[in-house]
């Protein structure tokens, strides 16, 4: 208990990384899960195919290869970086890897969404006269979200959860700090348990808020 | 030409507008892989040396197929744990006793709440600190994975049970079954039909994640393939490739299973009401 | 009882967990001599992926200098090679290895260091090595330590060799260099080649096995510490630290040492050789 607390500038500064972590990815994720389900619903059957390929291929590859792999093939090998200052570029890397990898599932748990708006809301809309990309932006997209808050509570608890995987880009959070303190031996189980605590902090308050804005914004029908 | 009730079957103008987005569509795809191409050869990843250790059967029986032994009995062992795992913490919190209900809902939130990591760290630690047991790294692998995606399939068990309609269990009480066999004959097979696909996906998920035991050095795909391979070939960035080939098709085998599994409940069950996607959905992808 | 069944059920997930706990413990002797001497067996801990030291090969089998020095001083300890267990310990978890008794020895490019001692043992030094500096081969910028500043230098996880560098003195030498972190000398190596790093900074030993791999490296043959390999086991074990320390003397005595030195490490520019033992630490 002691090294937590002797500690605790560089655990809560070790939390504040996987938050920080997790927001930016959260933000990117969402954005890019947008856009790759619209993909998938998308009239052109290019754009249904890639989106289908990116899906299957970021769900089906463990994260710690994805985050490898952006770090090394998009890094090293494409000599693609956003920064030269290697921590700024490792964290960037890090939420690139992140995101790519749960804008995949976020984008599945939208297209459930999709499927869950009914019949005559995309019939109006057409009737009307909005093409494919005006009714999904005004009508379906909207109560597509709406319908699947809980999922992607599911998917964002998932994300920050994973933020310890960034540990094999030596981007230093929690989990890091965490085996890096087991490993100068001060103490195993205060250790995990504070770590625990720690996480379950930022996961529980997230799961009980995203069931309760799930069930005010429900799409009555 | 599919059909899709979120856009009209198009006309000859949409038509040639929707042939003119594919075609900058494809362009653009194309672009970029020449770009990814250019540069991988550029850096000289596709130079034969680096590659013809793949052909090499040695690598396959030495390295390759060990890790992925690896890989698949762990995901084997914690899979059958955490189906076990999930059945009595699931069954747990639906108990009408409160002594019994509370600490699965506890034990349950707890391990779904905290990353994997940190408990396969813990359990290979932990069972050193606090039992001076020498634990190995298949089992701390295995017990990390048991403890989340048990907690993770109870809630799925208790969720396929609670959507089973109430008649059901009435019916079963009708004719004199005890809560046991409610549960045993009418309850839990239902569920398990109904939560099948769940439960597959959820195996994705099992055999992705023994991929973490790459970071405790335990021998499977990732260790063997990732970073003893390249240390004989120096071939890093073609290993990742070819390891992330191996991980994409045995999931998507098991993604396939999961697909086929849901397409079969759905068919034997009503149908469902109509709603926008199923025909949006291409066929034969995972879903 | 209604919840009879359920209770059986949890009894038995916790009979097989308790069961799974079980499996692979070892028995406990006095020291690792004693466990050679009854079992003719022994678990030694290796590195899996360090070309040259530690290597496993894609046949199965480990090969490298440690891997020999390892044989030998199994064979001193009355243990034939094909009775060894190879484990690999990766830098991390080294110390946790020897302590839980997953691993009888240690020989992975371990330095004897004063916290290290803290918690395990260690016999020897069979070798010392040297940090040195690992470049590109058409860099220019670079050809003494001193150059590292402001430089990309590579941080390789559970090695701290990178401190000896930015720490201040007397650990390091404070130079501001950049750390980028990666998961293993390895990929250090590649990072270095693709150009996402400029120098990687360790033991010339193991920058001797990479640099012989082939690649446009060269090892600037400025080295600035001391690195004594020793050879690790449980704390307090004394009689097999004098043990292994008599094999090393051996090893050198008899010319294994030189011979597999050359072995490993004879192309490799700019690498002396001993051909006496380096200066055992006190086996308390």
């Amino acid at each position: 208990m002691n090294a937590l607390i002797s500690n605790l500038d560089s655990v809560l500064a070790s939390f504040w990384a996987t938050i920080r972590l997790t927001v930016v990815s959260a933000i990117f994720a969402l954005i890019l899960g947008t856009i790759l389900a619209t993909m998938r619903v998308a009239p052109t059957p290019v754009f249904r195919l890639a989106g289908t390929v990116y899906v299957n291929t970021l769900r089906n590859t463990p994260l710690t290869l994805v985050l490898l792999f952006c770090s090394l093939g998009i890094s090293n090998v494409l000599k693609l970086n956003f920064s030269d200052d290697p921590s700024v570029n490792g964290y960037w890397f890090a939420v690139l890897g992140l995101s790519a990898y749960t804008s995949a599932f976020v984008c599945e748990s939208l297209r459930a969404g999709i499927g869950t708006v009914s019949l005559g809301q995309a019939e109006a809309a057409r009737a009307i006269g909005l093409t494919f990309v005006q009714s999904l932006r005004l009508i379906i997209l909207p109560q597509a979200f709406r319908s699947v808050i809980g999922p992607l509570g599911s998917v964002l608890i998932a994300l920050t959860k994973n933020t310890t995987v960034v540990i094999v880009a030596g981007y230093a959070e929690a989990a890091y700090l965490m085996s890096e303190m087991i490993y100068e031996g001060s103490g195993t189980v205060p250790i995990f348990l504070g770590f625990a605590l720690g996480f379950i902090v930022l996961t529980l308050p997230t799961g009980f808020f995203f069931s309760w804005l799930s069930k005010r914004m429900a799409v009555v029908r | 030409m599919s059909t899709s009730i979120l856009y009209d079957i198009p006309g000859p103008r949409t038509r040639l507008r929707n042939n003119v987005y594919a075609l900058l569509g494809a362009i653009g795809l194309i672009v970029i892989a020449y770009f990814v191409y250019s540069k991988f050869d550029q850096a000289g990843q596709w130079s034969a040396k680096l590659w013809t250790p793949f052909i090499d059967p040695q690598v396959w029986t030495g390295q390759i197929l060990p890790g992925l032994a690896g890989t698949l009995s762990a995901a084997l062992v914690a899979a059958i744990l955490s189906l076990l795992f999930g059945v009595v913490f699931g069954l747990g919190r639906l108990s009408e006793h409160r002594w019994l209900r509370l600490p699965s809902a506890t034990i349950v939130e707890f391990f779904r709440s905290i990353p994997v990591l940190m408990m396969i760290f813990f359990a290979q630690a932990g069972a050193f600190d606090l039992f001076g047991y020498t634990m190995s790294a298949f089992t701390a692998v295995v017990i990390g994975l048991t403890l989340y995606n048990g907690s993770v399939l109870a809630e799925v068990f208790r969720a396929g049970i609670t959507s089973i309609p109430r008649g059901q269990a009435e019916a079963a009480y009708a004719i004199g079954l005890r809560k046991s066999g409610v549960i045993r004959l009418i309850l839990l097979p239902q569920a398990v039909t109904a939560m099948m696909p769940a439960i597959v996906s959820q195996m994705v998920v099992v055999l992705k994640d023994t991929a973490l035991g790459y970071i405790i050095a335990y021998e499977e795909l990732l260790n063997t393939g990732f970073r003893q391979l390249p240390a004989t070939f120096a071939n890093i960035v073609p290993a990742a490739i070819v390891i992330a080939a191996i991980y994409i098709l045995i999931n998507l085998g098991l993604g396939q299973v999961a697909h086929w599994l849901e397409r079969r409940s759905r068919r034997s069950r009503l149908k469902a009401p109509r709603t926008s996607t199923r025909s949006t959905i291409p066929q034969g992808t995972v879903t | 009882m209604r919840l009879r069944r359920f209770g059986a059920l949890l009894l038995s997930a916790a009979a097989l967990s308790s069961l799974a706990a079980c499996g692979g413990g070892s028995d406990s002797y006095a020291s690792v001599v004693e466990k050679a001497e009854k079992t003719k067996k022994l678990t030694i801990g290796v590195k899996f992926d360090q070309p040259a030291l530690g290597l496993k090969k894609p046949d199965g089998s480990v090969e490298g200098f440690d891997v020999d020095v390892a044989k030998y001083v199994a064979k001193q300890l009355g243990v034939d090679e094909s009775n060894i267990s190879w484990k690999e310990t990766i830098s991390k978890n080294r110390e946790p290895f020897i302590q839980q008794g997953q691993v009888d020895l240690v020989v992975a490019t371990y330095s004897i260091l004063p916290e290290r001692k803290e918690k395990v043992g260690f016999g020897g030094p069979y070798i010392l090595a040297h940090q040195d500096t690992m470049v590109r081969g058409n860099e220019t910028s670079i050809s003494k330590v001193e150059d590292l500043k402001g430089k990309r230098i590579c941080q390789a996880s559970g090695s701290n060799s990178y401190k000896r560098i930015t720490d201040p003195p007397p650990n390091g030498r404070s130079i501001e260099a950049q750390l980028v972190p990666a998961g293993s000398y390895g990929e250090c190596v590649e990072r270095l080649k693709g150009g996402t790093l400029d120098a990687v900074t360790t033991d010339n030993l193991i920058l001797a096995g990479f640099a012989s791999q082939g690649g446009d490296f060269k090892i600037l043959g400025v080295p600035f510490t001391d690195e004594k390999y020793g050879i690790g086991m449980k704390k307090g074990d004394t009689s097999t630290c004098n043990k292994v320390n008599e094999a090393i003397t051996k090893m050198y005595q008899d010319g294994t040492a030189t011979q597999l030195l050359q072995k490993w490490f004879g192309a490799a520019k700019g690498l002396e050789f001993p051909t006496t033992p380096p200066q055992f630490e006190p086996c308390s």
